[in-house]
């Protein structure tokens, strides 16, 4: 076992695009939660329909990339209303039970049988991201970096379109958030109906940041197409959606920076674990255990570290402890 | 609260009878059969109901007499059964709450309702209506509304110098004393610029010391011309400052009149005693 190789592993992976395409959709879920106070629980949904919007256009209907890009965002834009409009009137638990809901029904339709002409059913779809590599300035073959930071000239690719989008929508966040717009969003958030009664129509702008965070989560979905050349519906369980809601409180709800450095740091301590307990089970100090055992381990550890993180650093790792302390009511 | 202000109120108040649905001189506020039951309650049934512009007007009532509900359906925060009701003349009803207040009637909560986790000065920046930056795509354009997010902090500074708040404008709601919360939600709410204000037990909770200052407070209001309309329990606050007082039980409007009229007033000691199934009786017979 080399604990160096392992750190390298780690770093690589906190850089890569898997990290990036989490810290995007995590910047729309800071929209969601951190700032507005809703409860979205199914961002991955947002993550699908954006991700099938690329694959579809692309893989069936041969349609170039930037249109299933606009594809992916209007389809987000339509579930974010279709979700907004009945529940955002309602208390914030009845949008947390409808998000969950809905993008788990979205997965089962979109994998389902009626639907194979379309979606391509439980196969998915292949062959999407050769119209994102003719436009790739990098040699595909060629490896950059050094060492152990070093990605194919496709990955390296999507990196850099991915962490160029997570910048502009962190830059994006930034600014709304110092502006009014973003002091009513910060002000629903505490008390939606003092806001209220100061003259704000708080459907809109709640509407307003459903919309955008689910757009910023489609986003992060077709980069995952494009990443991954073929998308499989069961991708996108549930559990994609709550690593997102960890990265969110392990970086800091509520701030600029937080959903980038969650990412990392997210993926930096999965790859970390897994490489120590592959390192250990190697040297044979895990008898009782066999390979595909260390997955489960892996996510218990990770989990136990959350723990850890929430009982002595509760507001992430740049949140503001005096901020959180207020809230406790 | 000198004797001139009180009589420059009284004034106000002339020719209105002390009667259930009197009519008054000048009306800021006028509300006709207003109805609203939870189940098979009937939480309120409120016939007709004026309030005179630029007075303190006091709601009182025994627990559950319905104050608070017919404070939420006036403001759009709950919706009526029936009835309508006019504000300086438009008829709101059916209004929302966002929509009420941009009309110009604000209202405070019973439950002090101070966004904890923003600073007190980001509070008060949250009442100014018109903001353009606080559309979406304004925000972007800071160059366009820096100059009116300027204009408002300087009102903001203003109403914090008023309200002795001036010192915490960078602190953190949340750290402000209840008392503090009180007069940081009558300030922000006067940054609407509101012609009506409705204040849901303003003294609730507040230490006694503050309680004179907050009563300073309503009295200047008044005397800067807004018209108060506001709940409370204590019975030496309401006949030391309001104008005029309504006393509701049971939903509907038993009595009305200067402090004086009410303070001798059967229905509302009965009212006040508890003694409620007679009073209900009595009213009933007078209905036959």
């Amino acid at each position: 076992m080399d604990i160096l190789s392992i750190l390298a592993e780690s770093t690589r992976s906190a850089l890569g695009p898997i990290a990036a395409i989490y810290a995007l959709a995590a910047v729309g879920l800071n929209f969601h939660f951190g700032y507005t106070g809703l409860l979205n629980f199914g961002q991955v949904g947002f993550m699908l329909v954006g991700a099938y919007g690329v694959g579809v256009s692309v893989a069936v209907f041969d349609l170039p990339l930037l249109v299933g890009f606009g594809v992916g965002l209007l389809c987000a834009l339509v579930l974010a209303l279709l979700l907004g409009v009945p529940t955002l009137r309602l208390r914030a638990d009845y949008l947390a039970i409808t998000t969950i809901a809905a993008a788990e029904v979205l997965r089962l339709v979109y994998r389902a049988g009626f639907a194979e002409p379309v979606t391509g059913g439980v196969y998915g779809l292949q062959n999407l991201a050769s119209g994102f590599r003719t436009l790739n300035p990098f040699d595909g073959g060629t490896r950059y970096g050094v060492g152990a930071l070093a990605y194919n000239g496709n990955h390296l690719w999507v990196l850099v379109v991915t962490w160029g989008l997570v910048a502009l929508m962190v830059g994006l966040t930034w600014m709304l958030m110092h502006s009014p717009w973003g002091r009513v969003i910060k002000g629903i958030r505490e008390d939606e109906d003092a806001v209220r009664s100061l003259g704000k129509n708080v459907f809109a702008y709640k509407m307003q940041a459903l919309v955008l965070g689910g757009l910023i989560g489609a986003m992060a979905g077709c980069m995952l197409a494009v990443y991954q050349a073929s998308i499989q519906p069961d991708q996108f369980k549930p559990q994609v959606t709550f690593f997102l809601w960890v990265i969110l409180l392990l970086g800091g709800a509520g701030r600029v920076f937080g959903p980038v450095l969650g990412a990392m740091a997210f993926w930096f301590l999965m790859t970390f674990t897994d490489g120590l307990l592959k390192g250990f089970g190697s040297l044979g100090w895990l008898p009782f255990l066999s390979g595909p055992d260390y997955g489960a381990i892996q996510l218990a550890f990770v989990g136990l570290l959350l723990v850890v993180l929430i009982v002595f650093r509760p507001q992430g790792i740049i949140g503001d402890r005096k901020e959180m302390l207020i809230n406790v009511k | 609260m000198s004797s001139d202000e009180t009589s420059a109120g009284v004034d106000r108040m002339a020719g209105a009878e002390p009667v259930p649905g009197s009519a008054k001189s000048d009306p800021i506020l006028v509300a006709d059969g207003v109805r609203r039951s939870f189940g098979g309650l009937t939480a309120v049934d409120v016939g007709h109901l004026e309030v005179q512009r630029g007075t303190i007007t006091a709601l009182i009532g025994p627990n559950g007499a319905g104050k608070s509900t017919l404070f939420n359906l006036l403001t759009g925060f709950d919706r009526v059964d029936a009835g309508r009701w006019t504000f300086q003349g438009g008829a709101i009803n059916g209004r929302r709450g966002h929509q009420v207040a941009r009309a110009g009637m604000v209202r405070t909560f019973q439950l002090t309702k101070a966004l904890t986790r923003m600073t007190v000065l980001d509070n008060m920046l949250l009442g100014a209506p018109g903001q353009f930056g606080e559309r979406m795509a304004g925000a972007f354009l800071r160059p366009v509304w820096q100059g009116q997010e300027r204009a408002n902090t300087r009102r903001a500074m203003e109403l914090l110098e008023r309200f002795k708040l001036v010192d915490k404008r960078d602190d953190m709601a949340g750290s402000l004393s209840g008392g503090q919360r009180k007069l940081l939600e009558m300030a922000r709410s006067l940054m609407t610029d509101p012609a009506m204000i409705m204040l849901d037990e303003p003294m609730a909770g507040v230490n006694p010391a503050l309680v004179q200052s907050l009563l300073g407070h309503i009295t200047s209001l008044r005397d800067e011309g807004k018209t108060v309309l506001f709940v409370e329990h204590d019975m030496d606050v309401i006949m030391g400052i309001s104008d005029w007082i309504v006393v509701l039980a049971q939903g509907r409007v038993i009595a009305e009149g200067r402090p004086s009229d009410i303070r001798s007033d059967q229905q509302v000691i009965d009212a006040y005693l508890g003694a409620q199934e007679e009073t209900a009786e009595a009213r009933g017979s007078d209905d036959d």
